[in-house]
């Protein structure tokens, strides 16, 4: 009995066709995402039309006729409002951006020791990256160096006072140099303790919770502005004459507490999503409360929350900016502080500075958001839908 | 603007207030070899960073004015931003010296926030500014009835508004906003007829507006808004070197010694000049303010009479071009008189 009598079964390959016209390259890109349905072709072409309308305009302001370099004011404005540009010219200032460019990254952070802010953000960025590419190998010592190790170099470095470098007062600092260091704080105090938080909150000792409970919904129940305003104008009232407690420190410390309430209500969020099961399932495994959560239920749980932890970070990016209520010049304050500088005053300052200080912040939060996406991704262990 | 009213904190703060002030401020200034200057956040011409980044200003130049006299050297000087709120308490609880903030000399303030105003060095005053292309037949604010006015929050300015339309019987919509620049982008938009603040702040708004020769200031100053420096109550010798300081600038002026020709002026022979400046034999202009009798050649040297820090700053060597007006010297037929210097 020959094998291989199968009649049916084809013998030869049939070679590789092209997908059909319509199914492949750019029509298929075309049909699927833009024109698809009627309703859609409609909404496409009045997107295009809009964006046709405002772009030119954009990019004439920001480009063309922006006006890259200059001295001061004159550069900005119309020959009517005192400058030299043609009437009726309007285009972006990057001149102003440009000369207050060292301010706005270092506020009044002495020109000579800059030096020693750029060598912070040096081994900030050697630090970190190597800690978010999973592949690079020595994880351990890295988050230890990063989060044990940099912060103390940093601080003999930035604030100084020993090893020879000069003290350079926090009321100095400015510009994205106090978002970095206030960010970077607050971030990797606010993780730990609200972990802890969160934990003491579901915790079955009654003291530990009640501290917890009343911790969390005090520092959410206040507005940020108002615990960094009553630290700013009402503290100093009640110490002694000539006491100055540290701008910075207060902003810092509050921002800290702040952040930490939140992220403990995120991760709340995450432990009670995981199953009872996974609870008893570890303590049927004879392990004790640390290990349990530590092993079983934290790793699911932060997981599944990705999304809020960044979402809070991200916020408090963005609300780094409210210690100009305590005096701080953070980015966007030093950016409107200078536009009080009549060298530079002009009908199209405010709007370069601002956009320059928008776009500076959305990178910095769009480059965590995409961080936090790869990262649930990479976690993502088929547990959704 | 940029008086917003100091409220309850304000309140409560005087008592407390009135215990921190200590003793022998020029002490303590000696010991830790700078003036602490409350300043504003940032308010062009008056305080404001430059391309590097340092302070300058009209109000600045005050603090320096005071550091000269003290120090012999202007930029002993460490500078604190303060907000309309947090001014009073600053100064207060000492974590200033001196304040140099654009602040209005008013009744309440002076005796009940613990705190002396030691001059004048700004008379402002506050007024309107319209679109004078939207509204062409307006020339005065008392034909403003009805219109919608621009103003700032939570400033003296916002009650002169309604004090002077209340006491002329008219109507008007107050557009209020947080800030001189939210302020600024809503009169360029339209979104009302007349803006209103302090003089000088019109000025600076001018500078912002895309077709400035379209608008016009109207000619009546509905307030007054004397700016000085204000010094803790109960230290009479720093609120008098702060006070002559002031006069010494504008007597400096009065008898045309500038830092430029101060060299030349060491030589005069006029008796006032030589008295001023502390030359006499057996000099003791100093003395009586615990200063060198050389202090007011140093704030002259390092600062500069009153009308070169005007000019500089806010005058018509800057891009505001603000004229002296009620600022020039008494001789000019403005108000700035220095008592006698001897």
């Amino acid at each position: 009995m020959q094998e291989h009598d199968l009649s049916y079964v084809r013998m030869e390959m049939v070679n590789a066709q092209n997908a059909p016209e319509r199914e492949k390259g750019v029509t298929r890109w075309l049909r699927k995402n833009l024109f698809a349905t009627p309703m859609d072709g409609v909404l496409t072409l009045i997107g295009l039309l809009i964006v046709a309308y405002a772009l030119p305009n954009i990019i004439r302001w920001a480009f063309i006729d922006a006006a890259w370099v200059g001295p001061d004011r004159s550069v900005c404005s119309t020959q009517s409002q005192g400058g030299i540009q043609p009437d009726g010219w309007s285009g972006a200032c990057w001149a102003f951006v440009n000369a207050k460019f060292s301010q706005f990254m270092y506020g009044r952070y002495p020109v000579f020791e800059r030096w020693r802010v750029n060598l912070t953000a040096v081994m900030f960025v050697a630090l970190l990256v190597p800690l978010l590419i999973p592949r690079v190998p020595f994880k351990a010592i890295n988050a230890i160096v990063f989060f044990g190790v940099f912060p103390v170099v940093a601080y003999f470095l930035l604030v100084g006072g020993s090893f020879g470098l000069s003290t350079v007062q926090t009321s100095l600092w400015g510009g994205l140099l106090v978002t970095m260091v206030l960010s970077f704080v607050a971030i990797s105090v606010s993780l730990p303790f609200g972990i802890l938080l969160a934990l003491g909150r579901r915790s079955k000792l009654p003291v530990i919770k009640m501290i917890c409970v009343v911790f969390i919904e005090t520092i959410r129940g206040v507005p940020l502005i108002s615990v960094l305003f009553m630290a700013s104008v009402m503290l100093p009232l009640f110490m002694p004459a000539g006491t100055t407690f540290d701008r910075f420190l207060r902003a810092v410390i509050g921002l800290s507490i702040f952040a930490s309430a939140y992220m403990a209500e995120v991760v709340r969020g995450g432990l009670q999503a995981i199953p009872k099961g996974q609870y008893e399932g570890a303590s049927s495994l004879g392990l004790g409360y640390w290990q349990s959560m530590g092993l079983i239920v934290l790793p699911q749980a932060l997981k599944l929350v990705i999304p809020g932890i960044v979402n809070t970070f991200i916020g408090l990016f963005k609300d780094t900016s409210l210690v100009y209520i305590v005096g701080m010049f953070d980015l966007l304050a030093i950016v409107r502080q200078n536009f009080s500088d009549s060298n530079w005053a002009s009908p199209q300052t405010p709007k370069s500075g601002l956009i320059f200080a928008g776009l500076v912040f959305w990178a910095f939060c769009f480059a965590m958001s995409r961080y936090s996406i790869y990262m649930e991704r990479r976690l993502d262990t088929g547990h959704k839908n | 603007m940029k008086k917003f009213m100091v409220g309850i904190l304000g309140g409560a703060a005087l008592s407390l207030g009135a215990t921190a002030a200590s003793a022998a401020t020029l002490d303590d200034v000696k010991a830790k070899g700078f003036v602490q200057c409350g300043v504003h956040t940032g308010l062009a011409g008056f305080a404001a960073p430059d391309d590097a980044g340092d302070w300058t200003g009209f109000d600045v130049d005050m603090c320096r004015a005071v550091a000269a006299a003290v120090f012999g050297d202007a930029d002993a000087v460490q500078y604190t931003p303060t907000n309309a709120t947090e001014r009073f308490t600053a100064l207060q609880s000492g974590e200033i010296d001196l304040l140099a903030r654009n602040t209005t000399w008013t009744l309440t303030r002076d005796t009940t926030l613990g705190l002396t105003f030691a001059g004048v060095n700004y008379y402002d005053g506050q007024g309107f500014m319209i679109n004078q292309t939207k509204l062409p037949d307006i020339n005065s604010a008392m034909q403003l009835s009805g219109a919608a006015i621009c103003v700032q929050s939570g400033t003296t300015t916002e009650l002169n508004l309604a004090d002077y339309f209340a006491a002329n019987n008219m109507e008007y919509n107050p557009v209020v906003f947080q800030g001189f620049d939210e302020t600024n982008a809503a009169y360029e938009a339209g979104r009302c007829d007349a803006y209103t603040t302090d003089a000088s702040g019109l000025y600076a708004l001018r500078l912002t507006l895309a077709n400035p020769d379209e608008h016009v200031v109207l000619p009546e100053i509905i307030s007054k808004e004397p700016l000085g420096p204000a010094v803790r109550q109960g230290d009479d010798q720093w609120f008098n070197i702060v006070k002559w300081t002031l006069y010494a600038m504008i007597q400096a002026e009065e008898l045309g010694i500038t830092s430029e020709n101060l060299e030349e002026m060491m030589t005069s022979e006029s008796p006032e000049i030589r008295r001023v400046l502390g030359l006499e034999d057996e000099s003791t202009i100093g003395q009586g303010l615990g200063l060198e009798n050389d202090w007011v050649q140093a704030i002259v040297r390092e600062v500069g009479n009153y009308g070169e820090v005007f000019d500089r700053n806010i005058g018509s060597g800057s891009p505001l071009a603000i004229a002296r007006g009620l600022n020039a010297l008494w001789t000019d037929g403005g108000l700035q008189y220095a008592m006698p210097i001897r």
